[in-house]
């Protein structure tokens, strides 16, 4: 599970994360919404070091965050899927497993994604000739094939056909079920609707809402995600949350 | 960190312009040897083309290629690995396979008329080493850049400002202010401008092999009188420094970074 207490973080002059504390729980997936430019993006590389806060704590299963070994837990899937052109698939997943020490066939690797994607025919071509959606299942699989107990997965669906992406979010159902957490950025309503259990609502860097998606539906009297999503943005009254 | 660099380095290595780069080298090399008359004069015009391409190459090829890869050194540096490992994979994955292109590039096509004296041959040697401290050199200025500005456009204009600034405008430079000051004894001044310019250094620790006073130019005359023969040995010690210092600045930028 995941906290994120107090966050604050500032690109020059403009203070992008105003004091953001929030907690992801195990066993549910946690939707982070927000207009562009309102700090998901900060608050994500931030979890994963990419960026370092000004203040604030981390902590991932109760330790604060430091060094680089906690990211062994951390399965992430970046918005865009670009790798080194002329390396395959398979020459990823093998370079990825190799930083850190385990080989292909290892327990501790869980490939089955490939096997529901029927990815393993283009894992052995260069990545430069494979299309997008090809590209996105990939970078799905690296995201999960190392068993984390935490997943972030930025804009997952993006790009793949109606199969794939359900597949997808079949599996992002099951690692919820099997008590694992998952923070999910979204701008696919649909998706949100069938996977979001929890809502944190960042605006201008604070969170406005925190907490089930079922409790931003009744404050805001709406019977779908999207116009309570609506609601929120055009009225930004803030609403606290139970986290 | 190694672990990076292999496959880095296997990324650029079946890469098209790669096997450009190389086969630049080994077509200039064997033209230069065939229509030169001899190994000596294909080392001497090689030395002019090595000092202009290699910077340019580096720095281009470099900056681009870490442009190309910001989203994958994104997912890298969400994997467990240290930073300053990835730098060093990323660093070396990109100007190993630089130098490699470089060095088969000079050295196949002298492998297969052959060198002619050992003087030739040390020559072809430090060349190719001279060409591997400027490969190692301007990578280390490409990665600066790319960190630096996230803008990809206005990186590569730097990337070609810093080539531009230290070959052509550097020399022009300094002959303009010696023709200016010629009055004056700016010796050590100018001595002291060559140690800060890198492709200047390899310039003249490779035309010391040529023992043509008349080549070395101004710069050189004076290092070489000043230095005596202890020349060859500062060149190459501030060379290293060079490519020391770059590295250096370049793994506390890859660390300090916020991506």
């Amino acid at each position: 599970m995941l906290q994120v207490v107090d966050l604050h973080k500032r690109f020059g002059p403009l203070q992008v994360l105003r004091g953001v504390t929030l907690n992801v729980r195990p066993g549910r997936v946690t939707a982070i919404l927000g207009p562009n430019g309102a700090g998901k993006t900060t608050l994500i590389r931030s979890v994963l070091g990419l960026t370092r806060p000004d203040s604030g704590g981390i902590l991932l299963d109760g330790e604060a965050v430091s060094g680089d070994a906690y990211r062994a837990r951390i399965g992430y899937m970046p918005q865009i899927a670009r790798f080194p052109g002329n390396l395959s698939g398979a020459d990823l997943m093998a370079m990825l497993a190799d930083l850190r020490g385990l080989h292909a066939g290892d327990d501790a690797l869980d490939d089955s994604l490939v096997a529901r994607f029927e990815l393993e025919p283009q894992l052995h071509k260069p990545l430069r000739t494979l299309s997008g959606g090809t590209r996105q299942k990939i970078n799905a699989v690296l995201a999960f094939r190392f068993r984390p107990s935490l997943l972030i997965l930025d804009e997952p669906t993006s790009g793949l056909d109606p199969i794939s992406s359900g597949v997808l979010k079949d599996r992002i159902a099951e690692e919820r079920d099997a008590g694992r957490s998952v923070v999910l950025t979204s701008h696919v309503t649909s998706e949100l609707e069938e996977l979001a259990d929890d809502v944190a609502f960042l605006m201008e860097g604070r969170l406005v809402f925190s907490g089930p998606a079922e409790e931003l539906l009744r404050r805001t009297g709406q019977p779908r995600l999207e116009r309570a999503v609506a609601q929120v943005m055009l009225h930004h009254p803030p609403l606290r949350g139970v986290a | 960190m190694l672990k990076v660099a292999r496959y880095e380095s296997s990324n650029i290595l079946r890469g098209r312009w790669f096997l450009l780069y190389a086969l630049f080298f080994v077509l200039s090399t064997d033209a230069l040897i065939r229509f030169g008359g001899d190994g000596g004069r294909a080392l001497l015009s090689l030395t002019s083309v090595v000092l202009f391409v290699v910077p340019l190459v580096s720095l281009v090829f470099g900056a681009t290629y870490l442009y190309d890869a910001r989203e994958f050194t994104e997912l890298l540096l969400a994997q467990p690995v240290g930073r300053g490992r990835l730098f060093g994979g990323l660093y070396a994955g990109l100007a190993l396979p630089l130098s490699l292109a470089l060095a088969v590039g000079i050295g196949l096509p002298f492998a297969w008329h052959g060198v002619g004296d050992p003087g030739s041959l040390v020559t072809m040697l430090v060349l190719v080493a001279c060409g591997a401290a400027l490969t190692l050199i301007f990578v280390a200025l490409a990665f600066l850049i790319a960190i630096r500005s996230d803008d990809r456009v206005r990186g590569l204009g730097m990337a070609v400002g810093v080539w531009l600034l230290l070959t052509v405008l550097y020399d022009g430079a300094v002959l303009v202010g010696v023709a200016l000051l010629s009055g004056y004894p700016i010796e050590r001044p100018v001595l002291g401008l060559m140690l800060a310019n890198p492709v200047d250094l390899a310039r003249v620790l490779l035309l010391h092999r040529f023992d043509s006073g008349a080549l070395q130019g101004y710069t050189g005359a004076v290092f070489s009188r000043f230095f005596d023969g202890t020349g060859p040995i500062v060149s190459a010690a501030v060379l290293a420094l060079w490519v020391v210092t770059p590295i250096a600045l370049g793994l506390r930028a890859f660390r300090r970074q916020d991506f």
